[in-house]
């Protein structure tokens, strides 16, 4: 057993073995493919063994050296960072392995180029992850964004470079013009940009008057990746990728990199205690609120599945902000396990979509009636995917939607918890109707030729049109671990609580 | 008399020696490769001389033996230190690189001229920066600018352009040397001396209209040579029309040179009790720091051709540096300082990527590089990655900059010049991006003059365009020799500028 200190180093730096790998394998495709799932089963392996150690109280960390004098790459450990760490390996090894059926599947072009930009992506996510300090957090979050663009822009036609600039755009914009800015004067306020458990700001509350609050909005908008409404173009757009990419932002690694660096400068920059006193966060708390509503209001008349899915991520993550600024405990645990729950429905939802591609090659909802007969796992887990994030029991996105509602009732903000049910309501709406239209409704009479699906009620056993086993057993997994995450909501509950405090 | 002994004058020595020698050898490679010996022998020396100040301090060196300040005296502190490994490392780099290049775009019968003058106008940025002798920075000034105009005007084989903007260079620069050297003259009349360090002792309590007027017109001379906007009208032509090579050796010196000028005439000749220099930086080099930043940078956004907006971005960038030095605190002039540093290693960079593609497609407008990824996979990454740490992306020395400079501003109380650093920045963003995109996800015209099928660069131009990259990303995750040094320079140098000695 390696030591985690160690562990969380390579844990960085096997992604970019894994790069080197696929680069020189970028003949013979099998073995290619081969050094990506190798690189994700160790990659999971370490991350794996860094949330034990953290599990057993231990803060694992590793210093790389010192960029500038005071200011080091360093990595440590903390129950939210390695929570994130696991799952996006997790997931990324899943999506892996779902990638590789579906880029197989639609003889897409350039597919080293793809693995390779994969590999610094993961990597970079697993360095925000481990950040010790915003210094590093910037540096991995730059990166992330820099690896993804290539993925963004795949398929090369005027429709993806376009989505690419506003991706770049949107994440640069916000990256240099507000976060950076934030950083250095968080630097130059406190001397530090370490991440501490009470807030490195608690002390110099009272020099900084209304800069706390300024400070705090160039963080919660500079964070481009959180999707914090207005800051939220890049993601609808970044959707003319294909969809292990878009699974990859949405579920994987981007999105959560900055809902993961919302939480962490909430928690250990600010100090929830700090926001919660003076209030600084309420007016954030808002805009959180508006983002969800409004989101879920753009997704419901999306008949693009993938643009649906991407405002509902939209909406769904603003939640994390939301439990963040709330400014209780409860609140930042309903954050951080919403960060878990979502991460495993929305992959499920997103694989399915491409499922559906692959084999019929439909993108509009409208065009999925029927299908359900013919596809009945792809839908099934898309069911399944879909309760969870709506938050319905027995599946584990109903957990945070109950830890939200009760730091909403803590913070004596009722009205967010109206807000939080007219939200869930909004969900049933856009996201169960579209299982429904697969099961229960007849296929549209397509122009020429004969539409996919099956008529009448029953699913077609015999004449199943599933897409390749790859594309359908990733979802099911998925659909699954949000199953089991219910009730395993409590060890993760507990292994969460130190960042506030310990709570029972 | 040992050679250690006068290791300060070697680096102008060796090569001033060297360069007529050039004249006398036959034209092809031979000029080519003593001038990069004489540019590896002065990096050498420069590399000793900032070791030695680095261990045991100041050096001062006098000229036969006379003694200061009378004579003239080599007076070499960190920053000055700094400056001379900059310019001379920088020339080994790039004249190792300039060969293919310029055999493309100059006569032939002309290359030992060329590398002769080339050679001179690096003894000239040396020069500038190694005197303590306000009248020999003159003199050196005038060394380095009468080789540039030259060298430019050998752009005349192949852009007529040129020509003009030689001329139009001459006319500034000479007016700026003028400038200057009136500026010295009223300096020499209110003191009775030129060492500089001499002029800081007698300059101390004084306030009069002499002083003032002086000061006034050594900062728009040497205003003029750095091209601190709005006085830079002669930089984004000249620039564009010089032979390739010549470009990416002045864009990485020539302007760094003049803002080491500028600083060692605010903190260690002036001082901070001289009430008309403090006005300066608040009305003066301040507003005109920031206005160059954007102005500059909005109309690179809009240029056609690749050099020019390239140019544009340098008079942009100096504006970072002006901004650094007017906060006139100790992080301010840290900031300008590896900022001077790496803007010279980001610039040296890309402006060789162009030679790279103007050696095989034969133009510098944007339109030739359409789809370069990939025909010139190794030109086009050294552009993109150079071009990201122009933008600021961590792990280049472009973010390291910008963290200094942001840090200044905030710890000076300036944030709103935080935001417009970043703000500016961002401008940065749409110009790389917008060629950046160009060279990697679109196509040329395949009827177009660019259709062609062409071939990566020599190896003996990636090769010093690579180092130069991979500078960009060494400096830009260890800072003890940029950072470090600059830190240390800049705490010398406000302790001088608040009335201390050196």
């Amino acid at each position: 057993m390696i030591s985690p200190g160690i562990a969380i180093a390579a844990s960085v730096l096997v992604p970019l073995v894994g790069f080197l790998a696929i680069w020189l394998f970028d003949k013979s495709p099998n073995i290619r493919e081969a050094a990506t799932l190798t690189t994700g089963w160790l990659l999971l392996l370490l991350t794996v063994t860094v949330f034990l150690a953290v599990g057993e109280g231990a803060r694992p960390g590793y210093e790389v050296f010192d960029v500038i004098e005071g200011l080091p790459i360093a990595f440590r450990a903390e129950p939210l960072g390695a929570m994130f760490a696991v799952i996006a390996s997790g997931l990324w090894l899943i999506n892996s392995i779902y990638s590789i059926g579906y880029m197989r599947g639609g003889k897409e072009s350039h597919q080293t180029r793809f693995y390779m930009s994969f590999a610094v992506a993961i990597s970079a996510a697993i360095g925000v992850a481990y950040a010790a300090n915003l210094f590093t957090l910037f540096i991995f979050y730059e990166v992330l964004t820099l690896s993804t663009f290539p993925l963004v822009t795949h398929k090369g036609t005027d429709e993806a470079r376009l989505g690419g600039r506003v991706y770049l755009g949107v994440l640069m914009a916000t990256s240099i013009g507000l976060l950076l800015p934030a950083i250095v004067w968080t630097y130059a306020i406190t001397g530090t940009t370490d991440f501490a458990l009470g807030g490195i700001l608690a002390t110099h509350v009272d020099e900084m008057g209304l800069i706390l609050p300024f400070l705090l909005g160039l963080y919660a908008f500079g964070i481009g990746k959180a999707a914090l409404m207005p800051m939220h173009p890049w993601l609808p757009n970044a959707m003319v990728a294909p969809t292990p990419v878009s699974a990859f932002l949405h579920a994987v690694a981007v999105v959560k990199a900055g809902v993961f660096s919302i939480l962490k400068v909430a928690v250990y920059i600010f100090g929830i205690d700090v926001l919660k006193e003076t209030g600084a966060s309420t007016p954030f708390m808002w805009i959180a609120a508006i983002s969800i509503l409004l989101a879920s209001a753009i997704a419901m008349h999306k008949d693009n599945l993938k643009a649906r899915l991407a405002y509902s991520t939209v909406s769904q993550l603003s939640y994390v902000t939301l439990g963040a600024m709330l400014a209780t405990s409860m609140g930042v645990m309903g954050g951080a396990t919403q960060i878990a729950a979502h991460a495993l429905g929305k992959m499920t939802l997103f694989m399915c979509a491409g499922a559906v591609y692959v084999a019929h090659h439909k993108t509009l909802i409208s065009e999925m009636r029927g299908l359900g007969r013919v596809m009945p796992f792809t839908f099934g887990a898309f069911f399944l995917g879909a309760m969870s994030i709506i938050g319905l029991p027995p599946m584990s996105g109903s957990w945070p939607k109950f830890l939200l509602m009760l730091g909403a009732a803590d913070a004596q903000q009722l009205a967010i918890i109206a807000v939080l049910m007219i939200s869930s309501v909004m969900n049933v709406i856009y996201l169960l109707a579209i299982p429904v239209q697969a099961f229960y409704m007849d296929p549209a009479p397509a122009e020429g030729g004969k539409a996919p699906g099956a008529k009448g009620a029953a699913i077609a056993w015999g004449h199943l049109q599933e897409a390749p086993f790859l594309c359908i057993l990733p979802p099911i997994l998925t659909a699954l671990g949000a199953f089991i995450l219910f009730f395993t909501m409590d060890p993760l509950y507990q292994y969460l609580a130190p960042i506030v405090g310990g709570v029972g | 008399m040992s050679l250690s002994a006068q290791l300060p004058v070697l680096p102008i020595v060796i090569p001033l020696l060297m360069a007529p020698i050039t004249l006398l050898l036959p034209k092809g490679r031979a000029p080519w490769a003593w001038a990069v010996l004489c540019s590896w022998l002065a990096f050498a020396a420069s590399v000793a001389i900032i070791n030695n100040v680095y261990e045991f301090g100041v050096i001062s060196y006098h000229l036969g033996d006379w003694a200061p300040p009378l004579g003239i005296e080599y007076r070499i502190d960190l920053m000055n230190a700094l400056v001379l490994v900059l310019v001379s490392g920088i020339a080994a780099v790039v004249f190792p690189f300039a060969y293919e290049s310029v055999k493309s775009e100059i006569d032939e019968r002309q290359s030992p001229y060329f590398y002769g003058a080339l050679l001179i106008c690096m003894v000239g940025l040396l020069g500038v920066t190694i005197t303590g002798d306000a009248f020999n920075i003159f003199v050196f000034l005038e060394i380095s600018s009468l080789s540039a105009y030259a060298l430019i005007s050998m752009g005349g084989r192949r852009d007529r352009r040129a020509l003009t903007s030689a001329f139009n260079y001459l006319i500034m620069g000479t007016i700026g040397a003028s400038f200057f050297v009136i500026g010295v003259g009223l300096l020499y009349q209110a003191t009775g001396t030129l060492n500089m360090a001499d002029l800081h002792a007698k300059l101390a309590g004084q306030d009069n209209r002499v002083v003032q007027s002086g000061f006034a017109f050594i900062v728009v001379g040497i205003g003029l040579k750095l091209a601190m906007f709005p006085l830079h009208l002669w930089l984004p032509n000249a620039y564009t029309y010089a032979p390739s090579a010549v470009t990416a050796f002045m864009a990485a010196t020539a302007t760094k040179v003049a803002v080491y000028v500028l600083i060692r005439f605010f903190y260690t000749v002036f001082g901070f009790d001289f009430a008309f220099e403090v006005a300066a930086f608040t009305y003066v080099i301040l507003p005109l720091g920031i206005a160059g930043m954007f102005i500059a940078s909005l109309v690179a956004v809009f240029q056609e051709d690749v050099k020019r907006m390239l140019a544009y971005s340098s008079v942009a960038q100096i504006g970072y540096m002006l901004l650094g030095l007017s906060f006139a605190t100790t992080a301010g002039l840290t900031a300008a300082l590896v900022h001077m540093f790496n803007h010279a290693l980001m610039k040296g960079a890309l402006f060789m990527a162009v030679a790279c593609v103007v050696l095989r497609t034969g133009s510098h407008s944007c339109h030739a590089f359409a789809g370069l990824a990939k025909r010139m996979p190794y030109t086009t990454w050294a552009f993109v990655l150079s071009g990201l740490s122009l933008i600021g992306v961590p792990l280049t020395v472009g973010f390291v900059s910008k963290w200094y400079l942001l840090q200044a501003s905030f710890a000076a109380g300036h944030w709103y010049a935080g935001f417009l650093i970043v703000l500016s920045s961002l401008i940065a963003v749409v110009y790389v991006g917008r060629i950046a995109e160009l060279m990697i996800l679109r196509e040329p015209d395949p009827d177009g003059p660019y259709a062609l099928a062409r071939k990566e660069a020599p190896l003996s131009m990636l090769i010093p365009m690579w180092v130069l990259v991979i500078a960009n990303v060494y400096f830009g995750i260890r800072t003890e020799l940029t950072g470090g040094v600059a830190e240390r320079a800049a705490t010398a140098l406000m302790t001088m500028a608040s009335g201390g000695a050196q």
